[in-house]
């Protein structure tokens, strides 16, 4: 029973993990590059700016839930199991998911090296 | 890409590892957690390995969110997986485990995946709607690799 519930976790992790890292992406972008903005505008706007971002908001919302998530798992299952599975799984949703909302140019390169590194995950874990 | 930028991508995988570690030592210690106590779930956080963990995870989402103000993540997502290769050289080198042959080949995989995704542009879609014109125009500067 503890096996399913740890799957049930991973799963939840690879979505809420790829929500997450959808509408944080979608929020920087928007921000725009923290780097120069600290050095035109100072890091306190540069934190209201970001704080204010309600894609912001969304994406640490769902990260929030893919951390408890993560806990639950790591406490029904070993961490050999849970963070390598739900990684490399969230790193095959993840192109999917900035191709499709966030019209990255996801080329070949790109899909190579997310399936090298999710298979390479794997490997660590066996 | 800037020297600047390459340790904020190297602030990401650094940051990973240890908070990644010290939380799953710190629910260790805390054990199996049970559906019908939610509370404790809640209460693990206060755990002082659980606490350190959680400050190294924000200095990473400090340093994540920093690298997706100005890269694509389909190009942070796989770049900042160096941290499973620390993580194994860690195991290796200081504590002195024994890491497998079909680990080394996950690293040597994770490695070459690296390798492809940092040749590449490190921004591909330029956002239709940043805040000021000034970060348009730094955006549309950084689309070479």
């Amino acid at each position: 029973m503890k096996q399913l519930y740890a799957w049930g976790a991973v799963a939840t992790i690879v979505t809420a993990s790829t929500a997450g890292d959808v509408l944080l992406s979608r929020a920087m972008k928007q921000v725009g590059d923290v780097g120069e903005l600290r050095r035109r505008l100072g890091l306190p706007a540069v934190v209201g700016r970001v704080l204010r971002n309600p894609n912001f908001l969304l994406g640490v919302s769902a990260m929030a839930i893919a951390f408890y998530a993560m806990l639950f798992g790591l406490s029904w299952a070993d961490v050999s199991l849970v963070i390598p599975a739900s990684t490399s799984l969230t790193f095959v949703t993840n192109a999917m998911a900035a191709k499709i909302f966030l019209h990255e140019r996801v080329d070949h390169r790109r899909w190579v090296a997310a399936l090298l590194v999710a298979g390479g995950v794997i490997l660590l874990a066996l | 890409m800037t020297l600047r930028k390459y340790l904020v991508l190297a602030g990401v995988s650094i940051f990973a590892v240890t908070g990644d570690s010290l939380v799953s030592a710190g629910m260790k210690r805390i054990g199996s957690i049970s559906l019908r106590h939610l509370p404790d779930i809640i209460l693990a956080v206060f755990h002082p390995e659980v606490t350190l963990g959680i400050l190294f995870l924000l200095a990473f989402f400090a340093c994540y969110m920093t690298a997706l103000s100005w890269a694509d993540l389909t190009y942070v997502l796989p770049a900042t997986s160096v941290s499973f290769i620390l993580l194994t050289l860690v195991a290796k080198f200081v504590l002195h485990e024994a890491v497998s042959l079909t680990r080394w080949l996950g690293v040597l995989l994770i490695s070459i995946g690296v390798g492809v995704v940092t040749q590449g542009p490190a921004l591909t879609h330029r956002p239709r709607h940043t805040e000021s014109s000034d970060c348009l125009t730094a955006s549309t500067a950084r689309m070479e690799p």
